[in-house]
């Protein structure tokens, strides 16, 4: 009996592939399927071992770009920048204060419309030192024209990259876009993820373009040159104009994706879970998915209707949308996994801003507790879920709740 | 398996101008800048264009070259440019060519040498983008030019002291006050020799001045076609900075070479020649004009008293009578052994 056999490298181009990978391998793969032009790394945990898997994939020859190991995280993301200018799709990333080592090269980024794809291995910030996951290092670049994604597996880290190239490089577009993996829980966890097979990236997914605004000697233009007061409110303007069309360009591209490969998202700015019959509902970001859908399921035997709101885009932030699902319940808990030292209520920044898209958003405005928890890597535990639901719950009651509270943390 | 030790593109092998008068007509760096009368740092600006010609793209990181250069609707350049961060010449340059490289190698973009120059001024290259220039040095597979032009301050920002500021000055940020004459201890920061000596891959270094213009289009056109990537350090006399006329911006080049205070030089694969009056200053053929005759045409040096400039001299003298490699590597020539 004669047996089929297709060579590795041929079934990699037509069919879909299953393995088990890290989160920052997902995005490796995805940047190889992408055929990224120019990468540049430097060593920050736990984002780098996205770099390490690139440096092999290069090595191995199954990835054609140029390799850069920077000096800094400043030149990290000035060398993407200009080989994006040059017309190379490119990718960086970085974590924690190697991200805010970088400022300057990400505050220009988005202003010189740069659809650099970043990944941030969401890290604590110094001082004092840690590894584990904080959400205020991307956070950080949220004012600033970036496009600001947070995922929870390593299946939707390598989607989602596929994803990012689109958006960011759609000529409507043109900014960059970061994507944030819980530094450990999921940068270094692995999982079974199913890999694109590369002819369907290759349609799903065109040349970058960046017409005019190529620099090339064909194309002699001069980009950025001194404004002043006389344009630089048009130009910021132009940015603003990005975000305004940010949510319509997302629900193109993830409609596309599901078209292409099959894998559906819904809806791409949040994705609930258990919501339907809901009374209250905890909100948050990234991996703590894990242990307060565990909860919840535990929560329910006992009779209590709670549901869960999972954000995936911060920016652009699917406000009305957003509050249009948050007025079906009595209350709300955001769980944030950073601080806003100062902000109103004290909160963190992400209880901040659904609070103020609820305001003009919603008629009904039931009550936003927040909570912040889970800081420097610590886990947000299912007995955590339990106390934030009851706290919500009671808020849902009309009990008044201090509108801020840190879980889990230490007598 | 590929073993490659260095992945070569061939560069524009653009030979040398033989003369003034074989200089082409064509200007890359035209009307629309801003810049001072008497401004040289223009003047390099316009001759490394010259120099370099139309398929090039240029990178100018923050500074005068950017602020009083190039205005909205009235750029100066004739050739691809892009501003680029303060401290970024090395990674602009680095980045442009990794670019250009990647999509020729895959066939997204036309083969052909495109010459990657990025430009700092001496905040930009000395102080702040030191350390992004080094690591780009050390990459031998990118054909790039790291043009330094060097104005000894901050001129954009009131002029303020940099790493290469000469010892002494006044500028605003140094200012001699009623206990304090001198305010800047510091000496200016050896450059050339720092991204020669410290890159040993690096086939082209060298200084320049804009006094010596064809010259300076030469060496500009031999840093583009060695391969790899390359660094000029230029001085550029500022008449706002230094405070002098600027009928005076063109001496003022040539007095800092003749003082022995600027040497001309150039390091080609890893042979250092001097040039010009230099040459003639290190072969014995031509004495070095006291120090004295190029600080007081200027304002900056107004403050100094005799003996100030008795010890510019003898720094500048120690500089080429007792340095290893005269003017250029400030080692003792007695070479210690037990």
């Amino acid at each position: 009996m004669a047996t089929l056999t297709i060579p590795v490298e041929e079934k990699k181009q037509t069919l879909e592939q299953e393995a088990l990978i890290t989160g920052a391998e997902a995005i490796a793969i995805a940047c190889k399927l992408a055929n990224v032009d120019v990468v540049t790394a430097y060593p920050i945990r736990p984002y780098d071992t996205v770099m390490q898997y690139i440096s092999q994939l290069v090595a191995d020859g199954e990835m054609d770009c140029e390799y850069i190991v920077a000096e800094g995280e400043h030149s990290q993301f000035e060398i993407v920048k200009h080989a994006s200018v040059c017309g190379a799709r490119v990718f960086c990333g970085s974590s924690g204060v190697g991200w805010m080592y970088a400022m300057e090269a990400l505050t220009v980024t988005p202003a010189l419309r740069i659809p650099l794809v970043a990944m941030v291995g969401n890290r604590a910030l110094d001082d004092p030192g840690a590894f584990g996951v904080e959400h205020n290092d991307a956070l950080a670049v949220r004012d600033l024209g970036w496009m600001l994604t947070w995922v929870d597996s390593a299946q939707e880290a390598l989607d989602t990259a596929l994803i990012a190239y689109r958006v960011a490089e759609d000529p409507r577009m043109l900014v960059p876009l970061a994507i944030s993996c819980d530094g450990a829980f999921l940068t270094h966890s692995q999982a079974l993820v199913k890999i694109p097979a590369a002819e369907q990236v290759k349609k799903f997914l065109p040349r970058y373009n960046r017409g005019d605004l190529l620099l090339h000697p064909d194309n002699v233009i001069s980009v950025a040159p001194q404004v002043n007061e006389d344009w630089v409110m048009e130009i910021r303007r132009q940015n603003y104009g990005v975000t305004e069309r940010a949510c319509d360009v997302i629900r193109e591209v993830y409609a596309d994706f599901e078209r292409t490969f099959g894998r559906k998202y819904g809806n791409p700015f949040f994705e609930e879970y258990m919501t339907e019959d809901a009374e209250v509902v905890l909100l948050g970001m990234g991996t703590m998915s894990t242990p307060v859908r565990v909860a919840i399921r535990k929560l329910r035997e006992e009779g209590k209707k709670v549901g869960f709101v999972r954000l995936r885009w911060f920016r652009p932030f699917a406000g009305p949308e957003l509050a249009k699902c948050l007025e079906r319940f009595k209350a709300v808990g955001v769980i944030d996994r950073d601080f806003s030292f100062g902000s109103p209520n004290l909160s963190g920044v992400v209880a901040t801003e659904v609070r103020s898209a609820m305001y003009t958003g919603s008629s009904t405005r039931p009550p936003v507790i927040g909570f912040i928890g889970g800081l420097g890597g610590r886990e947000v535990t299912v007995p955590d879920v339990e106390t934030m639901t009851d706290i919500v719950f009671q808020a849902a009651k009309g009990k008044a709740q201090p509108l801020t509270q840190w879980i889990g943390l230490r007598g | 398996m590929s073993t490659t030790f260095v992945d070569e593109k061939p560069t524009q092998n653009l030979e040398a101008f033989k003369g003034v008068k074989k200089v082409p007509y064509e200007e890359y760096y035209t009307s629309g800048h801003r810049t001072c009368q008497g401004c040289e740092s223009a003047q390099i600006m316009k001759l490394m264009a010259k120099a370099a010609g139309p398929r090039t793209i240029v990178l100018g990181s923050t500074g005068c070259m950017y602020v009083a250069n190039t205005s909205y609707y009235a750029t100066p350049w004739g050739v691809p440019w892009m501003h680029t961060q303060l401290g970024s010449s090395g990674s602009a340059a680095l980045g442009a060519a990794a670019g250009l490289r990647a999509q020729m190698r895959k066939g997204t973009m036309k083969d052909e040498p495109i010459n990657v120059i990025a430009f700092c001024g001496d905040g930009g290259g000395a102080d702040m983008g030191l350390g992004a220039i080094s690591a780009t040095m050390c990459h031998p597979d990118y054909n790039l030019l790291i043009l330094m032009y060097d104005n000894e301050s901050y001129a954009n920002t009131d002029i303020q002291i940099s790493g290469t500021s000469p010892y002494g000055v006044n500028t605003s940020f140094s200012t001699p006050g009623k206990v304090k004459r001198i305010m800047n201890h510091r000496w200016k920061k050896n450059m050339a020799p720092l991204m020669m000596v410290g890159h040993p891959t690096v086939k082209y270094v060298g200084t320049i001045s804009t006094s010596y213009p064809l010259q300076a289009m030469n060496n500009v056109r031999k840093a583009l076609s060695i391969g790899g990537p390359t660094f000029i350090h230029c001085l550029n006399p500022c008449p706002k900075g230094w405070d002098f006329d600027p009928v005076l911006s063109f001496e003022l080049g040539e007095l800092a070479v003749n003082t022995g205070i600027w040497p001309l030089y150039e390091v080609e694969n890893g042979k250092l020649k001097l040039y010009g009056k230099t040459e003639q200053i290190a072969s014995g053929r031509f004495k070095r004009l006291p120090v004295r005759d190029y600080l007081l045409k200027q304002g900056r040096f107004a403050h100094f008293i005799e003996e100030d400039i008795e010890y510019f001299q003898s720094k500048i003298d120690d500089m080429w009578n007792k340095w290893l490699v005269p003017g250029i590597i400030p080692l003792q020539k007695d070479i210690e052994t037990e």
